[in-house]
């Protein structure tokens, strides 16, 4: 299992400080502290904290890149912000992401391709999150059909199929659970999956259980990775577990120790 | 469809040139494979596996079909040694201390340092060496070797999960090389690793000894774990990416099917072939899962053995 830490995002006080004051140390901070609490990757996020998304995306590269090895996952909504990203990162990185939107899918894929980069592709369009299986299957498909268009080869491709708040989208969860399932059925070799993760508990009660326990759930079905809290240490735990489990990694007493440091 | 491998095996060096510290002529590299052993096709196997030749430090309680082959020099550890490289062409040699055992003859710690010596003296090979599997006395005598023998880059074992930290510290503070010794267990032998490492003993100074299993005895055992092992090590798991060693000498000889005489078993053909048969198949079987280093004892197994290598060794690509 994959974990993307999802902590640098301008959404966080502290991250949306850090970069209108272009601090480097709290987003150094988390860097560090995702990579030992088991992350193998960093996902950045400008969010809300300024207007000006493609030098605050630069500078946060820059900064991150100073102290972690790990692929950066460069989180934005607007392409620029991710290609300058792009341009300054020294290993390839992971593009945060697209939709099945054709104008979306034409600027993302071949930045990818050109890049180096993995992408993430959400099951979505212009209308919104589908309700149901099938329908979060057909963007999923497209998806891999622009992989093979634009020549991106299908591990690098992480399909996202979206999950909801349990408190308010309840019924989600188990059509997220069997889209999982399908993706690793659309091509040989499969896509790679990925979830948001905190997502299926935003807004409820005992956060951390709900998260590790759709990781689980996620993982049975096919899920390669999540962007998730790199230090909630019971969820990196439980991720350990599942490799464990779905004979993923050879099993050895020191099991939750190496997925932290390997 | 061709596999893709994102890991591959860790190379150990064994031996060292007077350039690099030591006294040895010639070095040997293990290790280092990115494919399925021998699939050229895949990937690169970029150093053949070699076989080490039994030495002991006492005269030995083998067989007549052996015996009649090293009789005249296995009272002299360094003639024996010299024997098995220059007439046997054993790459390397595997010195096994019997000769310290508390419960034979338990010679002591400076006897086995003059073995080793005298060995180190006679040929200019790479040189293996072990205990005699009493925990005690192993790392008293294995802490003196590896001190006598400093920059030697000798590969010493046996480190077990019980029995790792002294042997470790001495491999660590003298430029050896360890043998990692499981028993039969890939998780053990992956815990092994671990501990072993995290004394800080880099990947590329240890290798496994699966404890394998002979022909007959379980050798399917050895076969699906390092088959596993190899598998893990591609995958990118380092704690499982160490080259391995195989004792298909000492498990193929206390079979019975190398050790009953005709008489008693006239349907089991000769028996000198069949127990050289014996050993090169269970040679073979070892290769073909991913050994890297075989501990042999018939020279006709060993020259079998090196035929079957050369062969295996050559490129088929497509």
């Amino acid at each position: 299992m994959l974990i993307i830490g999802e902590r640098i995002n301008g959404m966080f006080n502290d991250i949306k400080k850090a970069i209108q004051e272009k601090d480097p140390r709290p987003v150094q901070e988390w860097a560090r502290r995702q990579e030992e609490g088991g992350a193998r990757a960093v996902d950045l996020n400008v969010g809300p904290a300024v207007p000006d998304k493609v030098d605050a995306m630069k500078w946060l590269v820059q900064v991150a890149q100073e102290v972690t090895d790990l692929p950066l996952c460069l989180d934005s909504t607007n392409y620029t912000a991710i290609e300058e990203g792009l341009k300054l990162c020294k290993r390839p990185a992971i593009i945060n992401s697209t939709n099945a939107e054709r104008e979306k899918v034409e600027r993302a894929f071949p930045m990818a391709v050109k890049y180096g980069a993995r992408l993430i592709g959400l099951t979505m369009d212009k209308k919104g999150i589908p309700k149901d299986s099938d329908t979060r299957l057909a963007f999923a498909m497209e998806l891999v059909a622009a992989a093979d268009e634009f020549g991106l080869s299908m591990e690098d491709l992480f399909i996202d199929p979206l999950i909801l708040p349990a408190n308010v989208a309840q019924d989600h969860a188990p059509e997220v659970l069997k889209t999982l399932q399908q993706i690793k059925m659309l091509a040989s070799p499969a896509p790679k999956t990925v979830l948001g993760l905190s997502n299926v508990s935003q807004g409820c009660y005992d956060r951390s259980l709900l998260n590790r326990t759709f990781l689980a759930m996620g993982a049975a079905c096919g899920l390669d990775a999540v962007i998730a809290d790199a230090n909630d240490e019971a969820l990196v735990e439980v991720s350990a577990a599942t490799e464990i489990l779905l004979n993923q990694k050879v099993y050895c007493d020191s099991y939750v120790k190496m997925f932290k440091t390997q | 469809m061709k596999e893709k491998n994102t890991g591959r095996v860790a190379e150990v060096s064994l031996g060292a040139t007077t350039a690099e510290g030591g006294t040895r002529t010639t070095t040997i590299v293990v290790g280092g494979d990115t494919a399925l052993p021998f699939h050229h096709f895949e990937g690169e196997v970029p150093h053949r596996p070699v076989v080490a030749m039994e030495v002991q430090d006492i005269v030995p309680s083998w067989p007549e079909h052996l015996g009649k082959y090293f009789r005249d020099v296995w009272d002299k550890p360094g003639e024996w040694a010299r024997k098995g490289v220059d007439v046997y062409g054993a790459d390397l040699i595997y010195l096994k201390l019997d000769g310290i055992d508390p419960e034979g003859a338990n010679r002591s710690a400076a006897d086995a340092v003059a073995v080793v010596k005298e060995v180190l003296q006679a040929v200019g090979v790479p040189l293996i060496v072990v205990g005699c599997g009493n925990t005690e006395k192993d790392n008293e005598v294995m802490e003196a070797v590896a001190e006598a023998a400093a920059g030697e880059k000798l590969l010493l074992g046996n480190a077990e999960q019980d029995n790792y930290r002294t042997l470790t510290a001495a491999c660590l503070g003298n430029g050896h090389s360890i043998i990692a010794r499981s028993p039969l267990d890939i998780n053990i032998c992956k815990q092994l690793n671990i501990l072993i490492t995290e004394m800080n003993m880099p990947g590329n100074r240890i290798v496994i000894d699966p404890s394998i299993g002979g022909l007959g005895y379980g050798i399917e055992y050895a076969y699906s774990i390092m088959e596993r092992s190899r598998i893990g090590a591609l995958q990118g798991d380092k704690m499982l990416s160490m080259p391995i060693l195989c004792t298909v000498g000492y498990e193929c000889w206390r079979a019975k099917e190398a050790n009953s005489p005709e008489e008693e078993v006239p349907e089991w053909g000769t028996q000198e072939t069949r127990a050289i048969m014996w050993e090169a198949t269970a040679a073979s079987a070892m290769l073909q899962t991913g050994a890297h280093i075989l501990l042999m004892r018939h020279p006709q197994a060993v020259a079998l053995t090196r035929k079957a290598i050369d062969r295996l060794m050559q490129p088929n690509n497509y």
